[in-house]
């Protein structure tokens, strides 16, 4: 169409060629942008060790940090004393493991946005998280454990019931709109959370002789987290965080439709499994863990794109540093709001996500309109 | 030679026959225009020959199943433009065009072609969506947006081009663009081809160099347009007599109007279409 009628409307005049190839150059997540986030996530790190019920100074957290580094590594007697107690055996653990999953349920939840096309995709609105818990308490209340790994157990049925949950709901909402609309998928996901939610109870009540347990593990929150923990999400997101991000372009292919995916030459069905298998695993030992903690993953890939745009290999990275940002200051907040009593993290995350849900549910079908 | 045969082709959701025993091909060169009534079955047949849809009998590229193609070898060489398009989130119309050369390098280490600024450059241009390039396509026009994703296909560079209603959306200006566009471009490269639904018989008739004839999920007639497009095969498709209702319409604009053009000789081309109804 060259002699074409000018009817953009906007009088913009032709650009330059240099503008152009700017624009239409697929840009990753450049190394400055990087070091930035990762500068934005150490320094949050630092405030949520240093802040709290007793107030340590940035000055003795660092060089606490680093000597109990360098002593584990040469071997020598770790650091002593009452405020290193505190940095090393409570705080750091506790701020690393809430770091690490929120990274991971944000990554979780970018990479289901891209995939269904939904803005409003994520664990717990989908009802992946709660399955994940059912799988833990049948684990709990029926002893399903691994003999040398006492954990194992509980995270592999957290892991295996968090797949199923989602090969279930996306099974049913093909079934039920083959354009999987926004409002049929969110509709099975919170009718699938109710249906696990009541088996929860079920159980609950049938093995009552473990009851204690079952509740000491659905209060659970990261409180009481160690390294071994924080090893293992931190495993888990090496390894199904880079298969996540390894598909930020088939990502934006299914952002656009997964018809579009399709005819662009994506193996659709590959790319779904490899997404699907990776949030399972993620969610489910990030539920395993610190319990569910809701609408994180909702909420930072929202405020990512504000900053970083759609454009999945950009977004992908900067929500894993927002969402880990985001859920250590909703921890600190827990922590320190009521002091000295501590509110669940859930509690603050559910709190800002719900009222971020309504917004971009609310713009989202004024757009439409 | 033959680019795509579809053999035997039959569809079916839940029991209902969308689709029953379609045979025909697409030859080297050829544009071919797929017209039937609302419910025939277009849509349908377009989306199992981009394997959207699950089917029985065979769809071949070159001689050879489609089913046997991993899916980025297939795209280069079918391209595919939906009917509609919903987008989500505020990407730019350069990214979107840009995602049309995925299949030229889908490894994950091989994200970046020397060629794939100029194509994706190329397809801006040939679209005129270039001055629109970092615009957001949430702020688009449906017309706009069916140009980028046409503007994608192009980018993707295949042989054969699938078009779902490519000028739905797009004012009469717009729709002898593109179809001037893709006459070009059929023209431009050896063993390339065209099949496109067009409800617009008219078009069909103008363009199409041959044709599908559908009526409720059934082959009326396939073949050259000329032998396609008789009275008799368009009567049975419509129920109704198409040359009547064409003339009729084309009588409006020549009533009281002594200077109403002969058919124009537009672009080197004749206007079958509009020849025979005078």
């Amino acid at each position: 169409m060259r002699n074409k009628r000018q009817d953009t409307g906007t009088g913009e005049q032709a650009l330059s060629s240099r503008a152009v190839e700017e624009q239409i150059r697929d840009r990753g997540f450049s190394p400055p942008a990087c070091a930035l986030c990762a500068l934005a996530t150490l320094l949050t790190l630092l405030l949520c060790v240093c802040v709290g019920s007793v107030g340590i100074s940035p000055s003795l957290t660092v060089s606490t940090v680093w000597k109990a580094i360098r002593s584990a590594v040469l071997g020598l007697q770790p650091p002593e004393g009452l405020n290193e107690a505190i940095i090393l055996s409570v705080r750091l653990p506790r701020v690393l493991c809430v770091g690490l999953t929120g990274a991971s349920l944000s990554l979780c939840g970018a990479a289901m946005q891209g995939l269904l096309k939904n803005p409003l995709a994520d664990g717990s609105t989908l009802g992946v998280s709660s399955g994940a818990s059912l799988g833990a308490v049948i684990a709990i209340a029926f002893g399903v454990a691994l003999p040398s790994l006492p954990f194992a157990g509980t995270m592999g049925m957290a892991m295996l019931f968090a797949f199923l949950s989602l090969a279930v709901i996306l099974a049913l909402a093909y079934r039920l709109d083959c354009s999987l609309s926004t409002n049929t998928i969110i509709l099975i996901g919170v009718i699938y959370s109710m249906f696990a939610s009541s088996l929860i109870s079920f159980i609950t009540v049938y093995a009552s002789d473990r009851v204690r347990q079952i509740t000491f593990w659905t209060m659970g929150s990261l409180a009481g987290s160690g390294y071994g923990d924080a090893l293992v999400l931190f495993i888990t997101l090496l390894v199904c965080g880079a298969a996540i991000l390894c598909h930020g372009r088939e990502l934006n292919a299914f952002a656009l439709g997964e018809e579009n995916a399709r005819h662009i030459g994506v193996n659709v069905r590959r790319v779904r499994l490899i997404i699907m298998i990776a949030v399972s695993a993620l969610i489910g030992v990030c539920v395993s863990i610190g319990g569910t903690i809701g609408f994180v993953g909702l909420v930072t890939p929202h405020m990512a794109r504000m900053v970083a745009g759609p454009n999945h290999r950009r977004l992908l990275p900067a929500t894993m540093f927002a969402g880990a940002c985001f859920l250590m200051l909703a921890d600190l907040l827990a922590r320190i709001l009521l002091n000295p009593l501590e509110l669940p993290i859930g509690v603050v995350t559910s709190f800002i996500g719900a009222l971020v849900f309504i917004f971009i549910f609310y713009r989202s079908r004024r757009a439409e309109r | 030679m033959t680019l795509l045969s579809v053999t035997n082709l039959a569809v079916q959701y839940g029991g209902r026959k969308i689709l029953d025993d379609v045979s025909f091909s697409l030859a080297e060169g050829r544009w071919l225009m797929l017209v039937g009534s609302n419910g025939a079955g277009k849509s349908t047949l377009v989306k199992a020959i981009a394997q959207g849809v699950p089917y029985r009998g065979s769809v071949c590229y070159r001689g050879e199943d489609v089913k046997r193609y991993r899916p980025h070898v297939l795209a280069r060489h079918i391209g595919v433009l939906s009917q509609s398009h919903h987008v989500s989130y505020s990407f730019t119309v350069g990214e979107v065009v840009r995602l049309g050369r995925y299949s030229h390098a889908p490894g994950i280490f091989s994200q970046k072609q020397a060629g794939d600024e100029r194509c994706v450059r190329e397809a801006l241009e040939l679209t005129g969506m270039l001055p629109l390039a970092g615009r957001s396509v949430l702020t688009l026009s449906g017309g706009e947006l069916q140009r980028v994703f046409l503007a994608q296909l192009f980018a993707q560079n295949p042989q054969i081009l699938i078009l779902d209603e490519p000028t739905n959306h797009l004012d009469l200006v717009y729709q002898k663009q593109v179809f001037a566009l893709l006459e070009t471009w059929l023209r431009a490269g050896k063993g390339r081809g065209i099949l496109s639904v067009v409800h617009d018989l008219s078009l069909a008739r103008a363009y199409g160099t041959d044709a599908v004839l559908l009526d409720r999920g059934t082959l009326i007639a396939s073949g050259a347009a000329d032998t396609v497009f008789s009275p008799e095969h368009l009567e049975r498709a419509y129920s109704m007599d198409v040359y009547a209702w064409m003339r009729a319409m084309l009588s409006q604009w020549e009533a009281g109007r002594e200077d109403f053009p002969a058919a124009e000789k537009d672009e080197g081309r004749q206007n079958k279409g509009v020849s025979k109804t005078q």
